[in-house]
């Protein structure tokens, strides 16, 4: 096998380093900065330039190598190379080379293309290695351009209703897309810490985001009357948005297609965005690579791989520690 | 129907009781009179009778969205709503058609009466041509139960912002037993006539958990009754009928015959609050709730559970009095007639006065309070003497005094996942008592824990999952839960012998080791003591 799944993580023998482990290896490969996949303690890492930045950010001083999307390395026996995840800026799939046969870990992907994000790039292989957070038919993504819409439709009444626009989206993919794609005429943007901490490396790295104010126990709340205000899911829950007083709230996230989580979020608004691919774009994404063999990790994984066996491929299920998008986790605004 | 799509859309993006109420109201001005009409009956719980069994909706929504059967129900539980999911998997849609609410819920209705053919063919109809909420609230209508976050009082209160008729006044206007088929927005809320329906129940008047004793002033000024473990019951007696309804407004008289007899003895225009208990006629005390239950649900009764179990009018209160409606009477009134009444009945009468217990200090009260399980009252009702007969649920003038629950610590060994806001959480856990060296389940709970703690629970169930049972999942004995109850019952269809009323998580027990959570003998105990 080209690649192999391990306790420390998935494991490529022929060039002897892991992919996005969760135990401490010597060395690693890493599709995007999440923390559930670029996790601290390898001996020395390896990503894509444009997502090197968040990671030494998050990760502080490691060892870490870059290359270009696209660009080949020899590692061992393997021949590695990165190609676009369209999941957040900098995210990769991973494609492993040896003796002719090819796998991609996927890491975690969506299919469509964010304004923001390096799009996604099928990438033929003979094994596909799939996440599965949103692998069922439930899961149908409307149009960004859509979801855009409905978001600047909410903050323009909150803001002639005099209200703030709180709005929960992670620290890392979700806030920079809604930033990158809101009509930011409508009124000045807000950010929690966390997020700003991104978007500052994020625009050094050449990346265009809009102006925002960073929240500080100084800043006149007063006087950003009505701005839309990025909060990371966890802040949505503490006294951190009680400052801003009259306001909407909302989150942004694959979960709020459903009722009931939106519901339980006691949010005002729910709206459906994910980073993730939806029902559609996992099957899509699969068929374009030609695998005939798909590993499918973290989500509804049994259900999805069962599916796939129907459809005609061999498909089974492997156990990771990979979290996809969670707004029930205790630290939601570093895992997605 | 976009018009309704539009009020759910808007009370479904504000968590915020005004914005809501704005909104109903809002509708209530301007939607048309069947419209208005079929609103308010949907949001009271009455709904048109289901035409198509879920089953059949499933299969056909699996057709439609091209997916096997397994994978749809993989999906359910996933969305927690039936109609949701149904909405959700359906491929958009391909056509538009506006029709009235009025005239969807006529379809809805019809669908019973069309064979098999014909109502897939309506109900396909259906999915292809409406947007995804209206297709979402169409399924809600054909399964009945529009929960949306609106409760009757609020939907009163709206109602009354658009009619600027008082509230309490429509709050009685609603009750009883229309339909939208049996009457109009005008009859039923602007040209309302008493005598048009002579079974009107008056709204019922619920108590609060009592919350500081001390805060009630003087003993003297209130008045206390045991709590009975029964059925609250309006009996109303007009036009030589009687009318019995429950508190969740269900016409129950037929399933009660004791109390054919009333109008022989009991004058015209008079209707009685009070509990309505299974008696043992031979001590005439109340026979346990096990009794009572036997008869709830029966729409006819065999004679022998009729001379078993008959049931009683355990009354403590008089809303009207020959036609006149006494609620805006103090509560001692209205007991000096109650009790006045009462004495007139013949004993064989199906009614007995809910005596007042006499004490002169909170402590003489609490007391009394302590015996409550010796007498199988669940504690005491404190109302003021003065009181008036208030509509819903008020705080200040009536409390309940409930003794506190038995208690037991148990093991969780099986979680399913909830449905509703709940939807993706294992909130629905199976109990057990040690027997021996086994774990024997012994009763279900589902509530009592914060949202937080259900997250807590949800993540460590899905990696301690010993094995899965459809949606129900074993997970390791580890957990021990503090669970309160009401009361305790002999079981024989239980492998633990016992059923527990009411039973809830109290606390979730970090601090207690598995080995030390009760056992099957203490549960048989308590059965012995209280049950």
């Amino acid at each position: 096998m080209v690649l192999q799944f391990q306790p420390e993580g998935i494991y490529c023998p022929a060039g002897d380093f892991y992919i996005d482990p969760w135990r401490p290896v010597p060395r690693a490969l890493i599709t995007h900065g999440h923390s559930d996949h670029a996790r601290w303690g390898h001996g020395s890492y390896l990503a894509t330039k444009a997502a090197a930045p968040v990671m030494r950010l998050r990760l502080g001083d490691i060892s870490l190598d870059t290359v270009n999307y696209g660009e080949t390395r020899q590692i061992g026996k393997a021949r590695v190379s990165f190609h676009p995840a369209g999941h957040v800026p900098g995210s990769a799939q991973i494609r492993v080379e040896v003796d002719g046969e090819i796998w991609v870990a996927s890491g975690d992907y969506k299919t469509t293309d964010d304004g923001f994000s390096e799009p996604f790039e099928p990438v033929p292989c003979h094994a596909f290695i799939t996440e599965s957070t949103f692998g069922l038919p439930v899961f149908k993504w409307d149009a960004q351009d859509d979801v855009i819409t409905q978001i600047n439709a909410w903050w323009a009444a909150n803001k002639a209703a005099g209200r703030f626009s709180i709005l929960g989206a992670y620290a890392l993919g979700k806030a920079q897309r809604i930033l990158a794609n809101v009509d930011t005429s409508i009124g000045p943007t807000l950010t929690h810490g966390a997020i700003e901490n991104t978007n500052a490396v994020l625009r050094a790295q050449g990346l265009s985001l809009p102006d925002t104010i960073r929240v500080t126990p100084d800043t006149d709340i007063k006087a950003n009357a009505g701005a839309l205000v990025l909060a990371t899911p966890s802040g949505m829950n503490s006294t951190w948005v009680r400052r801003f007083g009259q306001a909407s709230t909302a989150f942004a996230s694959g979960w709020m297609s459903m009722r009931g989580h939106r519901r339980r979020r006691s949010a005002d608004r729910g709206f459906v965005m994910s980073d993730h691919a939806d029902w559609d774009g996992l099957n899509a994404a699969i068929k374009a690579t030609g695998a005939e063999r798909v590993f499918v990790t973290h989500g509804y994984t049994s259900q999805f791989a069962r599916w796939l066996n129907e459809q005609g491929y061999d498909a089974g299920v492997v156990e990771t520690e990979y979290e996809g998008e969670s707004l029930d986790a205790a630290d939601a605004e570093v895992v997605e | 129907m976009k018009r309704f799509a539009d009020l759910f859309t808007a009370l479904d993006q504000t968590t915020k009781t005004n914005a809501k109420v704005a909104a109903l109201a809002a509708y209530f001005r301007d939607a048309p009179d069947s419209d208005r009409l079929w609103t308010i009956a949907l949001l009271s719980g009455r709904r048109p009778k289901r035409g198509v069994t879920t089953t059949l909706l499933r299969e056909w929504a699996a057709e439609v969205a091209d997916i096997p059967l397994w994978l749809f129900e993989e999906c359910y539980p996933i969305v927690g709503d039936l109609s949701e999911t149904i909405a959700l998997v359906l491929p958009p849609a391909t056509g538009r058609r506006d029709r009235t609410l009025t005239d969807w819920l006529e379809t809805v209705r019809d669908l019973g009466v069309l064979d098999m053919e014909a109502k897939k063919q309506t109900v396909l109809d259906a999915w292809s041509t409406l947007p995804p909420i209206e297709r979402f609230l169409f399924n809600k209508l054909i399964t009945g139960g529009l929960r949306i976050g609106v409760s009757q009082k609020l939907m009163t209160r709206a109602l009354a912002q658009a009619t600027e008729i008082e509230e309490a006044t429509l709050a009685h206007r609603l009750m009883g037993d229309w339909t939208p088929a049996t009457t109009t927005f005008h009859d039923l809320i602007e040209a309302h006539d008493p005598e048009a329906d002579a079974s009107k129940p008056y709204p019922f008047y619920l108590a609060y958990q009592l919350e500081d004793l001390d805060a009630l002033g003087p003993p003297s000024d209130w008045r206390a009754e045991r709590k009975w473990d029964g059925i609250r019951g309006q009996l109303i007696i007009r036009q030589r009928q009687p009318y019995l309804w429950s508190r969740g407004e269900e016409l129950i008289t037929d399933r009660f015959p004791e109390f054919a007899i009333a109008p022989d003895f009991i004058p015209d225009g008079t209707v009685f609050d009070g509990e309505l208990l299974a008696w043992d006629h031979a001590t005439d005390t109340p026979q346990n709730f096990n009794a009572l239950q036997k008869r709830i649900g029966r729409k006819t009764v065999p004679k022998k559970l009729l001379k078993d179990a008959p049931v009683i009018l355990y009354a403590y209160d008089l809303l009207e009095q020959d036609g006149e409606d006494l609620r805006t009477h103090p509560l001692d009134d209205r007991r000096a007639r109650l009790t006045a009444l009462i004495d007139t009945l013949p004993s064989d009468a199906p009614l007995r006065l809910s005596a007042q217990l006499p004490f002169q200090t909170w402590d003489d009260l609490a007391q009394i309070r302590a015996t409550s399980r010796d007498h199988a009252a669940e504690g005491l009702m404190l109302k003021r003497g003065d009181s008036l007969y208030l509509s819903g649920r008020k705080k200040g003038d009536w409390w309940k005094w409930k003794v506190d629950p038995l208690t037991i610590d148990a093991v969780m060994i099986y979680a399913q996942a909830g449905s509703g806001r709940r939807a993706g959480l294992y909130t629905d856990f199976t109990f057990a008592v040690w027997n021996g060296n086994e774990l024997t389940p012994f009763t279900k709970a589902y509530s009592g824990l914060t949202d937080a703690e259900f997250r807590k629970i949800t993540a460590w169930v899905k990696k301690n999952t010993l094995q899965r049972f459809g949606p129900v999942r074993q997970v390791t004995p580890e957990h021990v839960f503090e669970i309160a109850f009401e009361g305790i019952q002999a079981s024989p269809r239980h492998k633990s012998g016992v059923a527990l009323r009411f039973p809830r998580m109290l606390r979730w027990r970090h601090d207690k080791p598995v080995q030390e959570a009760n056992t099957l003998d203490d549960l048989k105990e308590m059965l012995d003591t209280y049950g």
